[in-house]
């Protein structure tokens, strides 16, 4: 994955911007919905990468922080024409979002009071709880795979729930048990 | 300085959701218990908006957060520092680490931030249940909201079979919306 002996111009970074913008502004949910709108412009329209750089890049995304859609902006813009590359791509990315959600917000703003919207708005929000936990039944059923992982998802909900540590300490305790039991493991074995 | 406070908390969740877009909502979830930005209720309308418009929820979320806090320089503030920590780790990863999630030590960290993860999702999904299938009477006394609850277990009961999995988000919202309308809820 080395990053491709080109002259990096401002043609480049436009499309790259241009691209990412159009990938943003047409795919609704990120995560895996993204896939065939990435592979469509970047692999087959641009030939920026191969599918299986895509699929590699989602398998690191998991492994990373930030929003996995995001990082393979990130990374193809990178990849394309180095770090004002990357930037370029990751900010033609986002803004879609940034537009589209400050017009829906100010919008909203104004019609907040209506009684239809508001009725709207408490049916959307019951919906939303039954929409969010299919997400956590649906995680927890990946994340969740043995003894270890019964007692971190117990452990994480009851601490996040009852006590005022910092949810950055848990995500980062929750790595160092992961890589202790590891380590312990291949003692054993 | 509200800038300030909105860049270090969202470079704060840059750094530490892991995993994908959703994971930002327990962090977000916990900014309502520091600051008035929005409520728990706004937030779960944030989450209804972010998932039924273009764009990654993550993202999506972290704009509406922005913009309910300081307008559209508090949406732009938001989601730049959201994606920052993100665009140093991957550029690095892409140039020194091509086989980062290979790593044994990568691997063995994520055997144990999955199940936190779904956990902590869980945590602040626990907190909207609590908050959007409850009502909160004039004397403050709180009660179960028994239509909520029947609508949003038959709803995530639908979910179960194989071919509603599928179905997009947006889908299950605006039957929501529609049946909040009709029930007057």
């Amino acid at each position: 994955m080395n990053i491709k002996n080109k002259k990096i111009s401002g043609k480049i970074l436009s499309e790259l911007y241009i691209s990412f913008f159009k990938i943003g502004a047409l795919t609704f949910g990120g995560g895996l919905a993204m896939l065939p709108m990435l592979k469509r412009e970047l692999v087959d329209s641009k030939k920026w990468v191969t599918e299986e750089e895509i699929l590699d890049m989602y398998a690191i995304g998991q492994c990373t922080p930030g929003i996995i859609a995001v990082n393979t902006a990130t990374f193809v813009g990178f990849q394309e024409a180095g770090i004002l590359g990357g930037v370029a791509a990751t900010l033609g990315m986002v803004s879609p979002s940034l537009i589209i959600i400050c017009l829906i917000a100010s919008i909203l703003k104004n019609f907040i009071n209506l009684p239809a919207v508001q009725h709207a708005l408490a049916g959307i929000r019951i919906m939303v709880c039954a929409l969010m936990l299919q997400t956590v039944v649906t995680m927890a059923q990946k994340g969740v795979k043995d003894k270890l992982g019964i007692f971190l998802f117990l452990a994480g909900f009851l601490i996040a729930s009852f006590t005022p540590v910092p949810l950055a300490l848990v995500v980062v305790a929750s790595a160092l048990a992961g890589i202790i039991a590891k380590r312990q493991e291949g003692k054993q074995a | 300085m509200i800038y300030f406070q909105l860049f270090y908390e969202f470079f704060k969740i840059g750094l530490f959701a892991i995993g994908g877009g959703m994971a930002t909502l327990p962090f977000l979830m916990d900014l309502t218990a520091r600051y008035d930005w929005y409520t728990k209720a706004e937030l779960t309308n944030m989450i209804a908006i972010s998932q039924s418009t273009p764009g990654p929820v993550g993202i999506n979320m972290a704009t509406y957060a922005g913009y309910n806090a300081a307008g559209i320089p508090g949406a732009v503030v938001a989601t730049l520092s959201l994606v920052a920590p993100a665009l140093v780790i991957i550029m690095v990863i892409a140039k020194f680490l091509a086989d980062f999630n290979e790593n044994k030590t990568v691997q063995a960290a994520f055997y144990g931030i999955r199940p936190t993860v779904a956990a902590l999702i869980g945590y602040a999904v626990w907190e909207l249940v609590k908050i959007s299938l409850t009502i909160v009477h004039e004397n403050s006394v709180t009660t179960i909201d028994y239509p909520g609850v029947l609508i949003c277990a038959t709803a995530f009961g639908i979910m179960q079979i194989k071919y509603c999995k599928k179905l997009h988000p947006l889908v299950w919202i605006v039957i929501g919306a529609v049946i909040g309308i009709i029930l007057k809820l």
